[in-house]
């Protein structure tokens, strides 16, 4: 057959536009690399045991670190779990199970409208309904704002990998006699369990960097504080706070600040990129 | 499991109950013969009880309650910024969105630098952000080696994780300086006659805003530009192809003529994600309440104003005026995402969700 020649001008147009392509691919790879190379060059020097041991010194003092502000993070976040987890896994369950109506429509509308709210938004309503009552910040607070931002996320991946689990499943436990509310919580949930735990960490990993809803409920601490009633440091807001003064030691913690926040979300991200998401994917197959 | 036996009857009861109504139970109970006495007392018990008092709907009324309470949240953030932004809205009402003058301690408040800082920047964040994006999601759906799209695609992803208030940190020390030694007199130069870029440079201004959002929303315009040319059927593919095009002309013709409008969905999803951007802007965009021609110069936006300031507000006018921003931000984003959401759903509703790398 005769083969018909793909005129020069086509054929360099192709060529240029895979070239684009691959050229701005490539941009937006080395950007990653560029901020992750300097995440780790300047935070890594300044990253040592003082630093995880010891609060923030006076401003002038070098040394000093951020341990105030891990505890914080952590019980901030701890909060945030208790409420946001359970109550995720609940709206889940409801709209996998039960949601095959009007309501559960409006239940996954309004929480797909949840998850876009920004977060700073999250932070003025978390103080109108936390703090103002109270009449301080808190790390109460701070983790009522997070807990309402993990909600929509944790409960839209319950509702996806319950919906992976198959009907016979049910329907097996359904004919062994077993109620409804057994099925889903022995059977049901268990089977989609990894998946789950994936939602919940990356619900947990994404709120964990959040600054702005904290900056008017937890409000950060220079000072150890173990109370949820009180004013508490955070990671992302001491980074913040650090990151915008003139003083050349802040600067230096706060990129060892950061360094530390960024493989928290990025080892959570990824370990459950590796080990849940292969083992629910094939669970259930 | 260790549900007693007389439990379980009692359920298996209740469920052939449910299902097929009372007139077989009682065949079912029967052929059952050992436990015919429990069986018989299930029966006798009135209807009402049957139906409300199970494990059943207790469970099922708990997790309704989960659900509802998803409403409850979303109502309450609605009812908590009317309230708490009435004070300013009564004083100003409408004008407060066209008003210029931002001067907390004369006590005039108007929205207008912050709405036009939020779009400028958000507009310089789309322009960058759109083709780097698109172009990701083509080169790894379309052209690029198998064994390199998962690396590129989960390098994307990662970019996405970074926190927020990293980015900013990354941009104050390392992207601002860049940009004012090396970029801006680039564009000073050759693009001065358009009035946009123009001294003075400090290099915290609405672009450097705007440069650090577009690396922020690369991920999410891209993964769901992926999303939607996955679902491009492929025999539009093999029809522009088998018609003797090259690969581009089948992208340009096959693909992304077919996923436009999801592609337009997306970006618009990266528009909401950034009008609500907040820490990384507050760092970087120098914070300065004006209507600037220049995009080198300093701006504030709507989120940025209220981090900044919120803490700092005194009195009830001023705090409410900061909250009725957020109301503004609220709306505005929700509708932006319901826009999106619409976008993408014509073009991908009715296939499965697929998780594809």
């Amino acid at each position: 057959m005769p083969r018909r020649e793909i005129s020069l001008r086509r054929q360099l147009t192709d060529h240029f536009f895979t070239g684009l392509a691959a050229t701005l691919s490539l941009v937006v790879v080395s950007t990653l690399i560029a901020i992750f190379a300097y995440l780790v060059l300047k935070g890594a020097g300044a990253l040592n045991w003082s630093f995880i041991t010891q609060t923030p010194k006076p401003v002038g003092e070098v040394g000093g670190g951020m341990a105030n502000a891990l505890i914080g993070s952590v019980m901030i976040l701890g909060i945030a779990s208790i409420f946001g987890v359970p109550l995720g896994i609940g709206a889940g369950v409801y709209l996998a199970e039960y949601g095959r109506n009007r309501l559960g429509k409006l239940i996954r509308f309004t929480s797909d409208v949840l998850n876009g709210v920004p977060s700073i938004v999250i932070g003025l309503v978390a103080y109108g309904l936390v703090v103002i009552p109270q009449g301080h910040f808190s790390a109460f607070a701070g983790g009522v704002a997070l807990a309402i931002m993990m909600v929509p996320t944790v409960a839209r991946t319950t509702e996806q990998m319950l919906l992976l689990v198959p009907h016979a499943v049910r329907e097996a436990a359904f004919g062994l006699g077993i109620p409804q509310w057994r099925t889903t919580i022995s059977i049901t949930l268990a089977t989609a369990r990894a998946g789950i735990i994936t939602g919940v960490m990356l619900a947990f990993a994404r709120v964990a960097g959040e600054t702005a809803p904290l900056m008017f409920t937890a409000f950060g601490n220079q000072f150890w504080s173990f109370n949820a009633q009180q004013p508490i440091a955070a990671l992302p807001l001491q980074i913040f706070t650090y990151a915008i003064t003139p003083y050349e030691d802040w600067h230096r913690q706060a990129w060892a600040g950061a360094l530390m926040l960024v493989i928290l979300i990025v080892g959570t991200t990824t370990l459950v990129r590796f080990v849940f998401m292969r083992r629910m994917l094939g669970g259930a197959r | 499991m260790g549900a007693r036996p007389e439990q379980r009857i009692s359920s298996l009861e209740n469920r052939a109950t449910r299902q097929a109504g009372p007139s077989s139970t009682k065949t079912m109970g029967t052929s059952e013969s050992p436990n015919l006495s429990l069986v018989t007392t299930v029966q006798k018990a009135p209807a009402w009880r049957r139906t409300l008092f199970t494990l059943d709907t207790g469970f099922r009324g708990l997790m309704t309650l989960a659900g509802l309470a998803v409403l409850g949240i979303v109502g309450l953030i609605v009812a908590e910024l009317l309230q708490r932004s009435a004070l300013a809205w009564d004083k100003f009402g409408l004008h407060f969105f066209v008003e210029s003058s931002w001067d907390p301690v004369s006590g005039s408040f108007g929205a207008l630098p912050f709405i036009f800082g939020t779009l400028v920047s958000s507009l310089v964040a789309l322009i960058i952000a759109v083709p780097l994006a698109v172009a990701v999601a083509v080169f790894v759906t379309e052209m690029c080696p198998r064994p390199l799209r998962k690396p590129i695609s989960y390098a994307t992803e990662l970019l996405a994780a970074i926190p927020s208030v990293i980015y900013g940190l990354w941009a104050i020390f390392v992207l601002v300086p860049l940009l004012r030694l090396h970029v801006n007199p680039l564009f000073i130069k050759y693009f001065a006659w358009t009035g946009l870029f123009s001294r003075p440079d400090y290099g915290y201004s609405m672009f450097a805003a705007g440069v650090v959002m577009a690396i922020m929303i690369v991920p999410i315009i891209s993964s769901i530009t992926r999303e939607v040319l996955a679902v491009v059927p492929q025999h539009q593919r093999e029809a522009a192809l088998a018609l003797g095009a090259t690969r581009w002309e089948m992208v340009r013709i096959g693909v992304l003529r077919n996923a436009r409008a999801g592609i337009a969905g997306a970006v618009i999803l990266g528009l909401g994600r950034a009008l609500g951007e907040t820490m990384a802007v507050t760092m970087v965009i120098g914070n300065t309440p004006q209507i600037a021609k220049s995009l080198l110069a300093p701006g504030y936006t709507m989120a940025a104003v209220i981090a900044n300031e919120f803490n700092e507000a005194t009195g009830d006018l001023y705090r409410s005026a900061l909250i009725e921003i957020g109301l503004a931000l609220f709306v505005v984003t929700i509708i932006v995402n319901i826009l999106a959401g619409l976008m993408v759903w014509t073009v991908t509703r009715g296939t499965p969700a697929r998780t594809n790398a």
